[in-house]
């Protein structure tokens, strides 16, 4: 089968550390007349109004130059964005980023079906009839919730699933293996409180079930089912602890994780598939097209994780 | 002076065995912990004091209810004469108040047999929730059985369980008479020896080591 060549990326996108050096005797700017010299034949003097042209179009540039010089955040973005990924990566690697989508899907929806949506036990079902009936589109984006976390929890599972069968939880990536079954355990917990709110018959029943799964473990199990329900029967209190556990403790513990989640990956890159060999080291050979000195810091272990395999 | 003897003294072998330190700022004879560890110890008590006033009434605020036993509830059912010994009648009630709809209960109820071995005149309320994960069961009038709509738990007449995943039979309330009225009480659970004990969840074992394993929780009633 032949192989499709990516396309070139062009050289003003790549930023300068990254970017392939010309070739001696080739210059990085086309050539042009030589320049002329200024006392005989001066460059045209600009008017007021090109001048402020010429202001305006650098505006952008300064502004990035402005906020970079207090952040440095250049650095850590190209450090980021133009890391390092071993041979074999593929369209696997992405349903990392799919669960971070879910994530963020079910994190905006989830905003705006707070706006209508007030959690009480006796207005609870009416807010959501309200959401899906009443209100313009908001069938569609509480659909887009209720389907959304389906998709998430799926899509967390197949995740798990590539980095296990990938072997990409080895060292040095256990604790991001770890912090991922957090984040699943947190997922499903978020499953567990968001599916009571409706308050329909559906929901009302399948939490009791669930509640009382937990209060199945020996010792622990009744005052786990118990602070679940806040009390001996589900009720208001339930479901407003449900809300509260679904809407501020949950979701904030999430995104946290998943910044810790993702700064592991970036420090510690990814690993090649299992069916990639692991090639030798050929000497000085160039790092192909990228500069490796400036990059090395963010991507050096991706590089070595490419070649252990 | 003192600058001029130290650099004399750099790199020469006359230099002094060890450095004199000079004393901390605030240092006085016989202190037992330098200026700087005093505060360090200081602020981080401060601290974790403020931190233990935030988060040990939040946590409370959150585990609080386990430990609080609502008002005894007795609620009227019917008159006697609406309860025969020989089959259910089902009556609904109020089990949390508040909620509406969703506070309600359903108990089936009946007057207790002597062929069964009960004490008589008293009367038997058995509550519809499955002892296997709280699903509402159902009295099956042809069958003279309890059946549960989710997992196939099958009760018989008395509520002892007979088939299925359920733990142990049916929950009862307790029953009283008052002016000819049927009043249902309190929840409580039941062994497989039908003795009564204190409420348990669905999906917890009664009886035997099961009582330590499954402790009953505190806003719990005694049993009858």
């Amino acid at each position: 089968m032949p192989k499709i060549r990516a396309p070139k990326i062009p050289d003003f996108v790549v930023p300068p550390p990254l970017r392939k050096p010309a070739k001696p005797g080739e210059s990085g700017t086309p050539k042009g007349p030589a320049p002329a010299d200024l006392k005989t034949s001066p460059p045209p003097r600009k008017t007021h109004g090109e001048r402020l042209e010429g202001q305006a179009k650098e505006a952008p540039v300064d502004v990035l130059a402005w906020v970079d010089q207090r952040t440095g955040a250049s650095g850590f973005l190209t450090g980021m964005m133009f890391r390092k990924v071993p041979k074999g990566t593929n369209w696997f690697y992405t349903l990392g980023s799919a669960t971070l989508f879910a994530f963020i899907v079910q994190a905006v929806t989830g905003v705006f079906l707070a706006m209508f949506y007030t959690p009480s036990v006796t207005q609870a079902y009416a807010s959501i009839s309200h959401i899906n009936n009443d209100v313009p589109l908001g069938q569609f984006v509480h659909g887009m919730h209720k389907w959304g976390s389906s998709v998430m929890v799926i899509l967390i599972f197949l995740h798990m699933g590539r980095t296990f069968f990938f072997g990409a939880y080895k060292y040095p990536r256990e604790l991001n293996w770890v912090i991922g079954v957090v984040l699943l355990i947190l997922t499903m917990t978020m499953a567990f409180t968001g599916y009571l709110l409706p308050f329909d018959q559906r929901s009302y029943w399948a939490s009791i079930v669930g509640i009382n799964i937990n209060g199945t473990g020996p010792i622990v199990g009744p005052y786990l089912s118990d602070f679940l329900r806040a009390g001996p029967e589900l009720g208001a209190t339930t479901l407003s602890r449900f809300y509260a556990i679904h809407m501020l403790l949950v979701p904030g513990a999430i995104i946290a994780l998943i910044g810790a989640h993702m700064y592991l990956v970036v420090k510690l890159g990814t690993t090649a598939p299992p069916w990639v060999r692991a090639t030798k080291p050929k000497g000085a050979e160039p790092v192909a097209q990228l500069d490796g000195g400036s990059a090395g810091d963010g991507a050096g272990p991706a590089a070595n994780g490419g070649s252990r395999g | 002076m003192a600058a001029d003897n130290a650099d004399k003294l750099n790199g020469a072998e006359e230099a002094p065995q060890e450095r004199v330190q000079p004393d901390p700022p605030g240092y006085f004879e016989g202190e037992s912990m330098t200026r700087r560890r005093a505060f360090t110890i200081a602020a981080q008590g401060l601290g974790g004091i403020a931190g233990a006033a935030i988060v040990l009434p939040a946590i409370g605020f959150a585990v609080a209810p386990i430990f609080h036993r609502g008002r005894e509830r007795w609620e009227a059912v019917g008159p006697e004469s609406d309860f025969v010994e020989d089959t259910y009648r089902q009556v609904v009630f109020t089990e949390t108040e508040g909620i509406g709809d969703a506070g309600k209960t359903v108990a089936y109820v009946r007057r207790s047999s002597a062929d069964l071995e009960e004490e008589p005149g008293k009367f038997v309320a058995v509550s519809n929730r499955c002892a296997h994960l709280g699903c509402p069961v159902r009295f099956v009038e042809a069958a003279g059985n309890f059946i549960c709509p989710c997992h196939g738990g099958v009760y018989d007449f008395q509520g002892k369980r007979i088939g299925g995943p359920p733990v142990r039979p049916l929950d009862q309330f307790q029953t009283r008479t008052r002016n000819g009225q049927v009043e249902v009480g309190p929840r409580f659970s039941v062994t497989n020896q039908m003795e009564p004990v204190r409420a348990r969840d669905p999906g917890e074992f009664t009886g035997g080591i099961w009582e330590y394993l499954y402790p009953p929780r505190p806003d719990t009633f005694p049993p009858p």
